[in-house]
Parts: structure tokens; sequence; C-alpha cells
């Protein structure tokens, strides 16, 4: 089962490499990490998928917890959450198939943001499905390289207290 | 008031109290030294080796519960201090480690004696600093402090370029320590509070589990009050030794591997676990399944990762050990609730009486190491004041056998890291925290040969401690287990009784030192030890192959143990009629 966990930390060097070690040497597993600064420029907010099946999720939130420039944990949970992630894709294009490809980035809202003499860059960004799908599709073209930002998340305004 | 860092570190330390500070010298570190060599409030104790430094802050901390304080270079004299830091961390004893780093502009340039200090110990440190700016360097300090000795105790590492400690800063008294991601909880949950006092008044079988928490929190004149107010059966664990008076009728031992019988049967078949402090250690558990089986489980402990960690808790308590039992002390008063433990006291005495501690040890010509565990505990007994630490391994299995703790802080073993060499250096640094208590180290030859180089510390320092070397001229530990799981094949786990000579070593550094051999030559030599106004190194050379029983074999159920006096698992120990009583 995979955990979203919305953690809130002090806008610090270091940070980062407190929350990977902690993973690393606990065992703990993790799918996804994404960090940047929030809208107070002394926080930073990770967004961490964690594949909870070997571990308790309340057991890596503990420990995160215990690091002290962790200040907030939010389990966040599939319905109650926005989440999104950003992909780039570099797909082969040569001009006789590029409005194949071109065509696909349109069905999912994609766009086209750099274009080669055989390939076509890709920005596409969106729930985790989606983006699995879209690439799926592209696979077929053949996907030179591929980055993504790993998933960030929010709790929905509705689920605020 | 303007000032240089360095300065402004000293005047720091002497601000939290600061009265030792356990330190080596290097290049990077001088301008603190030089500051240093001023502070006349604060106690220098030149160790002989940095991992000495760190385990002498520990023993400190553990005997007078203040942080210990260690000063040392950077790069080697940074890493040497690993070892005794994460020795700390394992323990939860606040230490505050502060190491001298190269200066700013060349950090990762591989520069001489750089090394990633931060880096390495972020998985042994409860925190730590490496501060670049000097301003910040005084809040930083205090941060340390305070992080350090609160919460679940633990070391804390400030690493200080030498540009910072050189820089001026306008030194002020820092503000009130605030830091948002980080508040223990003291106080335990009302509600869970009833609770386990509900399940205690109404328990049949009840048992105290207590640990080092309950020595970190200073909570045993609560737990002794709760364990006599209900007349409630205590173990206290390895690191919990001190907790609760071992001479008191109550006290039934220390669980686990090297647990008696009686404590581990109690356990087995304990229905209320009431754990205190303690974190559920493979050591104490063995096979986690058969732990405590019976019981609904009681989890009190600050650090709420510990609670469910292992073992599921039936009513978790996040809280300080001190304040928790207070309150299900209160409460259970308010309830009016009755003592009902009378049978099963009497089970677990009958245990008691069958299937005590013991050893073989008739024989005039043969030294047997815990014969003199107990002399040594007997003979100190004398002393009003007395400290105990002991090296890693069989020594200190019999030490947790056969010498009985009878004060809180009185108690310096290596617990959770299980170090070797961890013995002179903390025997050193309780005896700077307590220069008026006898302070023994029960050592083993093969421990005490990684850190012998502390009696010169402990000779130049006039700490005098009294070092009693159970030498069997083996790893005696490695070998036991060789010689159970191995077939008895003693692969690298001989030293020898001879070399090095510890009379020689211990005359070498102006201490005094006495071989005994003869069971009889025991008592007068422990005698002269004790008396001695200086350090002294006691050679007792201890039958070779003696092994620690009762043991639970690694990953076994811990009421199933070998050797001691025969006896089979709880189920078949169990006495018929004495068990109807209980739950009459």
């Amino acid at each position: 089962m995979k955990h979203t966990l919305s953690v809130l930390v002090e806008n610090k060097p270091g940070v980062l490499t407190r929350v990977a070690s902690l993973f690393a040497r606990r065992g703990f597993n993790i799918d996804s990490l994404a960090v940047g600064v929030t809208e107070d420029p002394t926080l930073s907010r990770m967004t961490i998928v964690v594949n909870a099946a070997e571990t308790p999720i309340e057991q890596v939130a503990k420990q995160l917890h215990k690091l002290i420039n962790v200040i907030k944990i939010q389990d966040l949970h599939p319905g109650d959450m926005i989440d999104r992630e950003l992909v780039l894709f570099k797909v082969n294009a040569a001009p006789e198939r590029r409005h194949e490809v071109i065509e696909i980035a349109n069905v999912f809202r994609a766009k086209v943001v750099d274009v080669g003499k055989n390939s076509l860059t890709i920005e596409a960004t969106g729930s985790g499905d989606k983006l699995a799908a879209m690439e799926d599709l592209l696979r077929a073209y053949g996907i030179k390289e591929l980055a993504r930002t790993g998933k960030i998340a929010l709790a929905r305004g509705s689920k605020e207290s | 008031m303007r000032m240089t860092g360095a300065r402004a570190l000293v005047r720091s330390l002497e601000a939290e109290g600061v009265d030792v500070v356990f330190g080596y010298p290097g290049g990077v570190a001088l301008p603190i030294f030089d500051e240093l060599y001023d502070a006349e409030s604060i106690r220098k104790i030149l160790v002989r080796h940095e991992q000495g430094a760190t385990h002498a802050a520990d023993g400190y901390a553990r005997a007078t519960g203040k942080p210990g304080v260690v000063l040392v270079t950077s790069g080697p004299g940074a890493t040497n201090t690993v070892t005794g830091i994460a020795n700390a961390y394992m323990d939860s004893i606040p230490m505050v480690v502060i190491t001298a780093q190269v200066a700013t502009h060349v950090l990762g340039t591989d520069a001489f004696q750089e090394t990633d200090i931060t880096g390495i110990t972020i998985p042994v440190t409860k925190h730590n600093y490496l501060v670049k700016d000097a301003s910040e360097l005084p809040a930083a300090i205090h941060e340390a402090f305070h992080i350090a000795t609160t919460g679940r105790p633990g070391p804390v590492l400030i690493d200080v370029p030498v540009d910072v400690s050189k820089a001026e800063l306008e030194y002020t008294k820092p503000p009130q320590v605030s830091l948002p991601g980080y508040k223990p909880t003291y106080k335990g949950h009302a509600k869970q509070i009833k609770q386990a006092a509900m399940l205690v008044s109404k328990a049949r079988k009840p048992l105290l589990y207590a640990g080092g928490g309950v020595l970190a929190s200073g909570a045993w004149a609560e737990l002794k009050e709760l364990a006599e107010l209900m007349q409630l059966p205590v173990t206290t664990t390895m690191m919990g030794k001190g907790a609760f008076p071992e001479d008191h009728h109550l006290w039934i031992g220390m669980p686990g591997m090297h647990g008696a019988k009686y404590t581990n049967y109690s356990i087995t078949e304990t229905d209320l676990l009431i754990a205190v402090g303690v974190r559920f250690d493979d050591r104490v558990t063995g096979k986690l399944a058969t732990f405590a089986s019976k019981a609904k489980i009681i989890h009190v402990d600050i650090d709420p990762a510990e609670i469910g960690k292992n073992r599921v808790a039936d009513v978790p308590i996040v809280g300080d050990a001190k304040h928790v039992l207070a309150s299900v002390t209160a409460e259970l008063r308010k309830m009016g609730a009755e003592p009902r433990t009378d049978a099963w006291m009497r089970v677990i005495d009958d245990w008691r009486g069958r299937f005590p501690l013991h050893y073989h040890g008739d024989d005039p010509e043969v030294l047997m190491p815990q014969f003199v565990v107990e002399r040594v505990d007997a003979m100190s007994r004398e002393f009003n004041d007395v400290i105990v630490a002991t090296e890693v391994g069989q020594n200190q299995m019999w030490a947790c056998q056969f010498h009985h703790v009878r004060k809180p802080r009185s108690w310096v073993s290596s617990g959770g890291l299980g170090t070797m060499g961890f013995g002179l250096p903390s025997a050193i640094g309780a005896q700077a925290g307590r220069p008026d208590a006898l302070v023994i180290d029960i050592a083993g030859d093969g421990s005490l040969q990684m850190v012998s180089q502390e009696l010169a510390t402990a000779r130049i320092h006039d700490l005098p401690v009294k070092v009693v070397i159970l030498n069997n001229g083996f790893l005696g530990m490695v070998r036991q287990w060789q010689e159970l799981f191995y077939e008895r094949r003693y692969s690298e786990s001989v030293l020898g009784q001879d070399v090095p000579d510890f009379v020689k070593l211990a005359e070498a550094y102006d201490c005094l030192g006495i071989r005994v051999t003869r069971p009889a030559e025991l008592d007068d030599a422990l005698k002269r030890a004790f008396e001695h106004d200086g350090p002294a190194v006691v050679d007792c050379r201890v039958h070779p192959e003696e092994n620690v029983f009762p043991m639970v074999a690694p990953g076994g159920s811990i009421d199933e143990m070998l050797g001691g006096i025969p006896g089979g698992p709880v189920s078949e120990m169990l006495d018929d009629d004495l068990l109807e009583e209980v739950w009459e």
C-alpha cells in the first residue's frame, strides 16, 4: 500500500540528507520524494511517497517526527488530496509521425515544449494514473529519455480545519 | 559584548553550568582550547584517545544525570569520537560533543584533517550542527544542550570551523530555545493513565518491567512507590540497573538472555506487563512471539516511536516516566486499590528458591569470575557511595548477575551498542562527576586492552578508579558462543592470560597493580585496591573457560534456558496449588 506523506520541514542545509538517510537506515522504501520551499521561505515541503507494505506507516511517521527539523507530518489519503506530478518525455518522432505524437499529447492536455529533427519533448502534468497511461502510449514510439519530478500533493481545502 | 567565537563558545558552556570537559586538542581546535585555558570553573580532562573522551563523558552523564561534554579537533579527532557517540545514542545518554572543523572557505576541498563529521554522525546523534556563521554559535550550543537533555536524551554534536572560532560576534545571553519541530511530551494522557491504573488494580500476576528510561527521567522514587503500593514485582533491565534497589524483596532480577530463570519465568507467566522506559530489546525479549505472550502490555515511554515498534501495547502512554508513574499511583490511591499479588509473589519466590543464579566454585585453587564479582559486591558495601562500571562481554553479564546495585546512577555499562573498551574511560568519567564515590570497573582482559592507555588519564587527573579484571585469557563471550554453537572452534578468541602483564602495565602508569590467582588472596587484594588513594588494577586470573549461565539461545524463548539449575519451560515449572491460589 502506498502512502503519500506531506512533510513540513525547516528550510535548512542538510535536512534532505537527514530525511533520506533516515529512510535508508531504517529500511523504509521511498517511491518518490519531491521537495521545495513553501509560501514561508523558512519552511520546505517534502512530498514523500512510501511503500508501506513492509513497514507500518505509523513507525515511518514516528521516526520522521524525531528529526528536530521536521515540523509537521500529514498522511494524505487518496480521496482527500490533490496530487500532481510533472513528467518530461523525449519521444522518437520522425517528421512523418510527429502529428500522431502531438495528438496523444493533446488528448492528455500535455504540451510540446521542444522539437528536434527526430524527436519531440512533451511536458505533462497530472496524477500518477494519467501519466502512466500516457507513458504507455508513447512507449510505442520509443521514449528516448524521461524525467519526472516525483509527486507533490496538498490536502484538499475542504479537509482543512 | 564583542568577543570571538571561541570565547563565546566557552561562555556558553559556562552558562550551561558545565564543570568538566573531556577532550583532546589539535590544529583547528586551538582557538577553543586557548579560551578554555582561562576558564577556571571548568575542569579539563585530557584523555589519551578521543574515544576515551566520549566514553568518559558518557560515564559522567550516567553517574551525575548531567550532560557529558567533549571537545576535540577535526578529522581523526572527530572520527575517533564516533563509537562513543553511537554508544551514547543507543543508550539515550545526554552528551554534547564539540568538534573543531577546517575553515569554512576550504570546507569540501578535502583540506588537511577535514572530515564530514556531521554527515558521519547523522545516524548516531539526536541532532547535529555545522555552524558556519559565528553569530549562530551561542544559540547552537544552547539548543544542543536543550536537545541532549530533554525528551529522550541523546548525544548532540556541534561542528565549529576554525574561522568561526576566530571571528568576532556580539554575544548576548541567547533567548529561550525555540524549536518548532521539537516538543517532547511529558504528561501522559489522562485517559490512558486511568486505563493503566484500572488494569494494575485488577491484575493477578502483574510485573513491572523497568529500564533506562526510569533513570533518565529520575523516576526511581515513583517506581518504588507504585511497586510498594500495589506490591508489584519488579524486573530491571541491564540499562535499568539501579532504578529499583536490588536488595528489595520485590526486585526479581534482570530479564533476558542472561537473566535468572525465575525472572524469565515470571515474564512468561505474567498477565500484565507494565513496561516503563524500556524498548523490548532483542536481548531482553528473545523470541518476540513468546515474550510475555499471556500478558496485556502497558508501555510508558517518552519516545512515541518506541511504543509499538517491537511489541504492540494494549495501553500505550507517551510521557515522562516520572510523571506517568506518579499519576498512575495517584489514580490507584484514588480508586482505593489494594495489592493482590501475595500468591503471585509466592509463585515467584518458589521459582527464586528453586532456580537461583549459581556457579560451581568450591576448588580453593580456582578463582571463579562470579566469586570475584560477589566479593566486589560484598566489600564495596562498606562504602557509602559506590559506582560500578563494566566492560562488555562475560565480565558485564557476571557483573549484572552478581553485583547488586542499590542506588540509582551507580551502574555504568554499555547496553545497546555493546562497546568493548567502554568500562575504564566511563569509570573515569563517573569518578570525575562523583569524586567521592568508590568507582570500580569490572573489566575483561580483552575489553581493557582496547583502552588501557586511559590509565594515564586516571593517574594524572587523580581519578582513583579501581579496575578489577576478570582475566580469563579469552574473548570470553565469543569463546562461549564458539563452545556452544561452533563446535568449540576458538577462532581468534584466544588472548592468553600473560600478555600483557597487567600488574606491570598498571605500574608503568604509576597505578597500583595486584595479581590474584587463588580465592584466598582476593579479599586482601580488593581491600588494598579500594583503600589505595590512586587508581588500582587487580588482575584476577580466573577460570578460563567458565560460561555465563543461564542463557537463552539467540532467537529462543526466554523461558527455555541453557545451563543453570535444570528446569524446563515455564509451562512445566508451575506449581498447580500455588497457581490456584493466585486466582482465588
